[in-house]
This record gives C-alpha cells, sequence and structure tokens, in this order.
C-alpha cells in the first residue's frame, strides 16, 4: 500500500478545517526520465472524505495536480470526537485511507 | 619571472597584513529588503504551511527503528553527539567533534557513518548516488531530514569547546573565502554582502549572525522544482557547481568544515525544521 | 624568503605539501582539504582549486590589496588582454541579449566544447524589458547613453567583459574571455549589447 496521508483536521466552533497532504508521484504521462521514455501517467483520480461513515467531501481529480499534493476543504457539522476518514484512489487501481480524530480545536 | 618575484614581495607583504575576516558581528545594521523581494517572502511563507518533507521525515523516522542491512540492526543505537539513540535536539547541536571517529562529523556525515558501522552499509555505495531524483530518494537523505525535524523550533548551537571543533571553523571560514576556479568565485562572492540578489534569488550575508541561520533554515529542504527532497550535502555539491569548481565529496570533511562555519555564524538563532523550495 | 618558496610551489604545481596542524594555519590546512576532498567532473579539474596569482593576492587580502600593488597587478592582466585582430570591437546586439541571458559554461554539468553564456543577468540589470536581473553588479541600463559611443568606451568594456581584473584587481566580476569562458565574436555581442545606440538599452 502506498505512504500514509498527514491529516490535519482544525476545529473552528462547528466547521472543521481539514488540510492533508498526500504521498504520490503525480506523472503527467508527459515527463521523460533520464533514459528519455516517457513515463507512464500515474495519478490519483479521486479522494473522498467521510466525517463518521458518512460522505462529505468527493473530488475528481486530473493528472495536471503536482506531485504529493495538498487539498483543503471544510466540512460543516462536526465536533470533538468525530471519525474522519479520507480516501484516495489512483489510475493503476492503487488506493489508500488514513483516518483521524476530530480533536477539541 | 619578475612578475613571479613581484607576487612573491607582494604576497610576503599581503600576509603579514592579512586579518582573518571577522566571524558574525553582534548587531550591524538591518538589512533593506525591496518590494519585490518582501513579497517573494510572503509568498514563501504561504508554501511552508503544508511542507512535503513531512512525508519524508515520516520516511525517516521508519528507516531510523527499523532493522536493516547486512548486520539487520536498526540505527537505534547511533550516537549523534548526545548519546546513543537520542534524536531529539541532536541537529542543531551538530557538527562537533566524535571521539570514536577523532574528527568533527556533520549531521548526514554522522547518519552515513551509522549505517555503515551499525548496520553494515557500504559507504561507496552510499556516496554513488547521495542525492535525490524524481523517482528514489536515498535512505540517509530521508533520515537526515527525519532527525532534523526532531530540532525543530530549537536554537542553532554547535559546540566550540574541543579544539578541534574551532581548528574546523577556521578551516570553513578559510574555505568560504577562499576564490579559486574558473570565474574566481568563493562562497563569499555571492553569500558575503548585504541586500545582494542574483536574478530574483535574494542572497543572504552568511557572515552575518541573522542571515547566517538562512543557511541552514530551510534545509532539507522539499524542492517543488521535480518534488525532491534535499540536504545540505546536496545544497553545497550545488553552489561548487556553480562556482565553477570541481565536484566535492559526498560528506567529506571540507563541507563539514563549512557546515560548522555556518553554523556556528547562526548560533542562537532558531531553526524551524525541514523547510520548502520553490 | 621561504614564504616566498612556498608561494611559487602552490603557484606551479598542485600542492603537495604535508597539511599542518590546522590550528598554526588554518589557510594551508583548508588548501589541502581541498585538495583531498574535491575531484575532477566533467570539464573541471582539481587544477581549479590551485589558485593563479590574482586569487591568491586578492585571498590573502580580503579582496583589498595595497594600492601600489594592485595597480601594478592591473597592469599585467590589461596587458594579457587578447583584443580582436582586426581592431572591430561591436558585434550584434540581438545575439548580445542571448549571451547574457545565458548562465551556462564552464560547470561540471556543461558539455565539453558546447558554447557557454555571460550570466550576465544574474548580477546586473542591463535591458529595459527585462525584471529578472540580479543586484550583485551595478545596472547597465542606457550604459552607452550615459558613457558615449566612442572608441574609448568600447575598449573599456570590450577589456572589462574579458578580464574585469584589469580595471579592478578583486573585482568579483570573473574573466570571461581569460577564462575562456567566451568566444571574441561573444564578447563583441555583449558589447553591442550595451553600446549599439539601436540597442533596448540605450532606448
Amino acid at each position: 500500500m502506498a505512504d500514509p496521508m498527514k491529516i490535519r483536521a482544525k476545529l473552528e466552533g462547528d466547521v472543521l478545517d481539514v488540510r492533508v497532504l498526500m504521498a504520490h508521484p503525480m506523472e503527467t504521462g508527459q515527463r521523460k526520465d533520464a533514459a528519455g521514455n516517457l513515463v507512464p501517467l500515474h495519478f490519483i483520480q479521486t479522494i473522498t472524505a467521510q466525517l463518521n461513515g458518512k460522505p462529505v467531501f468527493e473530488a475528481e481529480t486530473s493528472q495536471a495536480i503536482s506531485r504529493n499534493p495538498v487539498f483543503g476543504f471544510k466540512v460543516k457539522g462536526a465536533k470533538a470526537g468525530d471519525k474522519l476518514s479520507i480516501t484516495w484512489t489512483d489510475n493503476k487501481g492503487d488506493k489508500r485511507t488514513d483516518e483521524t480524530t476530530v480533536g477539541s480545536g | 619571472m619578475i612578475r613571479t618575484l613581484a607576487l612573491c614581495a607582494a604576497a610576503a607583504v599581503a600576509a603579514a597584513a592579512h586579518v582573518p575576516p571577522a566571524a558574525a558581528q553582534s548587531k550591524p545594521p538591518a538589512v533593506e529588503r525591496d518590494a519585490t523581494t518582501a513579497e517573494f517572502e510572503k509568498f514563501r511563507a504561504v508554501l511552508e504551511a503544508d511542507n512535503p518533507a513531512e512525508l519524508f521525515e515520516a520516511n525517516g523516522a521508519e528507516l531510523w527503528k527499523t532493522p536493516r542491512g547486512p548486520k539487520n540492526a536498526s540505527l537505534e543505537r547511533c550516537d549523534l553527539g548526545l548519546g546513543p539513540g537520542v534524536v531529539k535536539g541532536a541537529y542543531v547541536q551538530l557538527p562537533r567533534y566524535f571521539a570514536d571517529t577523532g574528527k568533527v562529523m556533520d549531521a548526514e556525515q554522522r547518519i552515513v557513518h551509522c549505517m555503515v558501522t551499525l548496520q553494515g552499509f557500504d559507504a561507496a555505495a552510499l556516496a554513488r548516488q547521495p542525492f535525490s531524483n524524481e523517482t528514489r530518494t536515498p535512505d540517509p537523505v530521508a533520515i537526515t531530514t527525519f532527525v532534523a525535524g526532531q530540532s525543530r523550533g530549537m536554537k542553532i548551537a554547535p559546540p566550540q569547546t574541543h579544539p578541534q571543533e574551532r581548528a574546523t571553523y577556521a578551516i570553513g571560514r578559510e574555505i568560504f573565502f577562499y576564490r579559486a576556479g574558473g570565474y574566481d568565485f568563493s562562497c563569499a562572492s555571492c553569500h558575503g554582502e548585504d541586500g545582494k540578489r542574483i536574478r530574483t534569488q535574494q542572497l543572504p550575508n552568511f557572515t552575518r549572525a541573522d542571515e547566517a541561520i538562512r543557511s541552514y533554515q530551510g534545509w532539507p529542504g522539499y524542492r517543488m522544482t521535480g518534488g525532491v527532497m534535499h540536504t545540505l550535502q546536496w545544497r553545497l555539491w550545488d553552489c561548487f557547481r556553480q562556482q565553477r569548481f570541481p565536484e566535492p565529496g559526498y560528506v567529506s570533511d571540507s563541507l563539514t568544515a563549512l557546515l560548522t562555519y555556518l553554523a556556528v555564524n547562526a548560533r542562537d538563532q532558531v531553526y524551524k525544521g525541514p523547510g520548502i523550495k520553490r | 624568503m621561504k614564504r616566498c618558496a612556498a608561494l611559487l610551489l602552490v603557484a606551479t604545481a598542485p600542492a603537495i605539501i604535508a597539511p599542518p596542524a590546522a590550528a598554526d594555519d588554518p589557510r594551508a590546512a583548508a588548501v589541502a582539504t581541498l585538495q583531498r576532498d574535491f575531484k575532477a567532473r566533467g570539464i573541471t579539474t582539481t587544477n581549479l582549486l590551485v589558485e593563479d596569482g590574482v586569487q591568491a593576492i586578492c585571498n590573502r587580502t580580503d579582496d583589498k590589496p595595497p594600492k601600489e600593488i594592485a595597480q601594478r597587478l592591473e597592469q599585467d592582466q590589461l596587458a594579457a588582454i587578447r583584443w580582436p585582430a582586426d581592431g572591430k570591437l561591436v558585434g550584434d546586439w540581438k545575439s548580445g541579449e542571448q549571451i547574457a541571458q545565458n548562465g551556462r559554461g564552464m560547470t561540471w554539468s556543461d558539455p565539453a566544447g558546447a558554447p557557454g553564456g555571460g550570466s550576465c543577468y544574474n548580477c546586473h540589470r542591463i535591458g529595459p524589458q527585462e525584471t529578472s536581473f540580479g543586484t550583485v553588479g551595478p545596472s547597465l541600463l542606457q550604459f552607452g547613453k550615459i558613457r558615449g559611443y566612442g572608441a574609448d568606451v568600447q575598449r573599456y568594456v570590450y577589456g572589462k567583459i574579458y578580464n574585469a581584473k584589469a580595471y579592478n584587481l578583486c573585482s568579483q566580476m570573473p574573466r570571461f574571455g581569460h577564462a575562456g569562458a567566451l568566444t571574441e565574436q561573444q564578447i563583441r555581442d555583449l558589447v553591442a549589447l550595451l553600446l549599439d545606440p539601436a540597442s533596448p538599452v540605450n532606448k
């Protein structure tokens, strides 16, 4: 399985400010390696987030996004103790899920 | 012949008059920043908020505690200067003298030493391709990033108590000011004056305490160009390339001496941990 | 006289002197360390670490040599400049702009025989359109307009680019002609960039 994400979730009132750093090569399919060969397309295609099992965020992403990307989004209606789970899938069928418990902010 | 003799006489006079350049001065006037530079600094601050370097710190932490190499040992007994296995605060107290090797060593040099002696890795193999590229981050780079992160928020404090530590600082200072190579450049050619920049890249004056920190701060650094993790070993190597010098050896004593000079000049400034670069 | 002999040795051959204890002579220890730790790569050699006369003097005087010595040695550098045989010092400013923008050459990552540039914008403001310029050297904007376009100025600019140390012994500006970083034609084109009345620099 791919390297773990780093999730930061800050609670301000009932709004959860989430920033997640993902480890992924995000190859555009246009880069050439040292030998001059095209490095194949390899990028995160979907990102989803769930709060206590309920979907709160969905994104379809493209290869235009840079390597080791950082995503930020806000979720309304969160509280301390909630479980935030984030999953990405990529075009090679690889997948990664990481979780964090919301602190009291 | 006459010219050489004249040069000799000149050098004899000059050597007598030579006073080594002053180390970090106290309270020099603040360096002026123009509006362009101020904007670049704001941009950099925004980038630092979420730094992919953290991913490499996490990798390095794993490598530190995992038994690996021909001896199937972890690095948890590696002495970075504060005792075997003590990582917190070690990075900012390097370079320093080590009795077991009888020399002053910097962080990455010491980590490589531990990988060789504790884990049985081959030093020559580690030196063959020591720098990151788009697809590969060498283990010493990830481990150095982890170790550096464990000094986050601490003051730069390399010891200068052992005579060899002081001698290494003096050698580092000589190297810093040594003009040579096809362009007659020394480190000081770019980093010895206030308020200068190359193209739009601001050049900190490393002879000043308040700017010497900028040689340490930001390294190890995640370079967005290529998405690669680099340490000071890479940064000094690439500096010498641009200085039109031949190639410095990986974790060689010349680089340790320079790092000692920079770290001592930056003494008491706070190290904020691994950084992010354009 | 002993110091002189040591200096001649340094100037003529790679230093194979046993390094003195660092505490006694950090300079000698530094030079020995550099020679031990650096390797030739690409077009670079370890001989580049051996100071030539100008570097040796500047290194020992913190770039502030005594005036009489500096003047004598500047004259030596001036005498060593190779001027174009046909006396033509001004080339094509459009090529000059490209050469000024080009930062390649003389590093171990540059292929042997490939033409390099002058890296001029690294240190200088030059043309009015280029905002990505350095401040290590003075602005050259309006150079010809301010200083004139005559033979004297042409000679000064050509000479300065060829060997800046002929005019200021410990200048931080590289000796582009002297070191073989730029060709005769390239230097002419840079002269044109600064001194052709039609160049954007002088508009």
